[in-house]
């Protein structure tokens, strides 16, 4: 669903299919593609690849948590293998690899074929949204324009845990609202992610 | 820097761009292995990641909603409603659409 969202999205902001695709095929990081595309330009810049490389950086550096649960039970595969399986790491692989790992599995083929599997199907979602955002002839009236901050928020959703662990959110929203009233560009995203992540440092 | 300027000026900016993304979201995918096989993540520093996801989505679509101004605000509410009640994502994506389209459709 999140991959369909994106192609969608990507569709709209006028980016190519090789684009879109490779973005899916390579990158394989929901998050950090929805967020790439607020930033996408049609004419590069030395700054702006830094600022899209430095707001990947950031919001895929939730993944060292996911590696740093995943070490002990990779630490004596063959490296080879283990760089696959990291490169096809997500969030959806890594539940189910761990869970099948705490209920005493230890076969990291599954951890593998996960992965796999899960990268195929991002592909195909990719490649749906693509043609269903290429296609609708006007995008605006059905809102298709707002594709990516709604599905965003839509997500927010399901990672509520309550109040105070969402207190570093408010406060990276607020942050980032006012760096975008200040800065142009999207230092935004970046100053308002490292506000939450230090808050969520700060507060117990 | 000149003739890099001119190719990343030129489609090859998006390869560069999505290989770079490629690389930093890899090394970012490894970094846990890597960094674990050798030292302990803190617990602080655990936390400060555990919100990152909700603090990258807050900061990212706040002011692009914002400055959409109310139609966009009142689409995402709905959204978030849809979802907090049906927990189907899908669901949630389709009120926020609708609801922006009809309000834009009336306005």
């Amino acid at each position: 669903m999140f991959a369909v969202a994106f192609g969608t999205a990507a569709a709209q902001k006028g980016l190519s299919l090789g684009e879109t695709l490779g973005l899916s095929a390579f990158v394989y990081a929901g998050a950090s593609q929805m967020v790439g595309l607020e930033i996408w330009q049609q004419v590069w810049t030395p700054s702006t690849i830094l600022t899209i490389v430095t707001v990947t950086a950031i919001v895929n550096a939730r993944m060292i948590l996911l590696g740093a649960t995943l070490q002990p039970w990779l630490k004596d595969e063959p490296l080879p293998r283990t760089a696959l399986n990291l490169f096809l790491l997500t969030e959806a692989g890594w539940l189910v690899g761990t869970r099948y790992h705490s209920e005493g599995g230890r076969d990291v083929g599954v951890l593998l074929g996960c992965g796999i599997i899960l990268w195929l199907v991002w592909l195909i979602a990719t490649l749906t949204g693509f043609f269903a955002g290429a296609l609708v002839p006007e995008p605006r009236r059905f809102g298709l324009d707002l594709v990516m901050p709604i599905f965003f928020g839509v997500m927010l959703v399901p990672l509520w845990k309550g109040t105070r662990p969402a207190l570093p959110w408010l406060i990276a929203g607020l942050v980032s609202l006012v760096v975008h009233a200040l800065v142009p560009g999207y230092v935004f995203i970046i100053a308002g992610a490292l506000a939450g992540v230090a808050t969520g440092m700060l507060i117990e | 820097m000149n003739t890099f300027g001119t190719v990343i000026a030129s489609p090859w900016g998006s390869v560069l761009a999505i290989a770079a993304m490629t690389l930093v979201t890899f090394l970012c995918r490894i970094a846990g292995v890597v960094v674990m096989s050798r030292v302990r993540l803190t617990p602080r520093i655990e936390r400060g990641l555990r919100a990152l996801p909700g603090s990258i989505i807050l900061a990212t679509i706040l002011p692009v909603v914002i400055d959409n101004g109310l139609p966009a605000i009142i689409a995402l509410t709905a959204a978030i409603v849809a979802m907090a009640m049906t927990r189907i994502d899908i669901v949630g994506l389709l009120v926020g659409l609708g609801t922006l389209s009809v309000i834009r459709a009336l306005g």
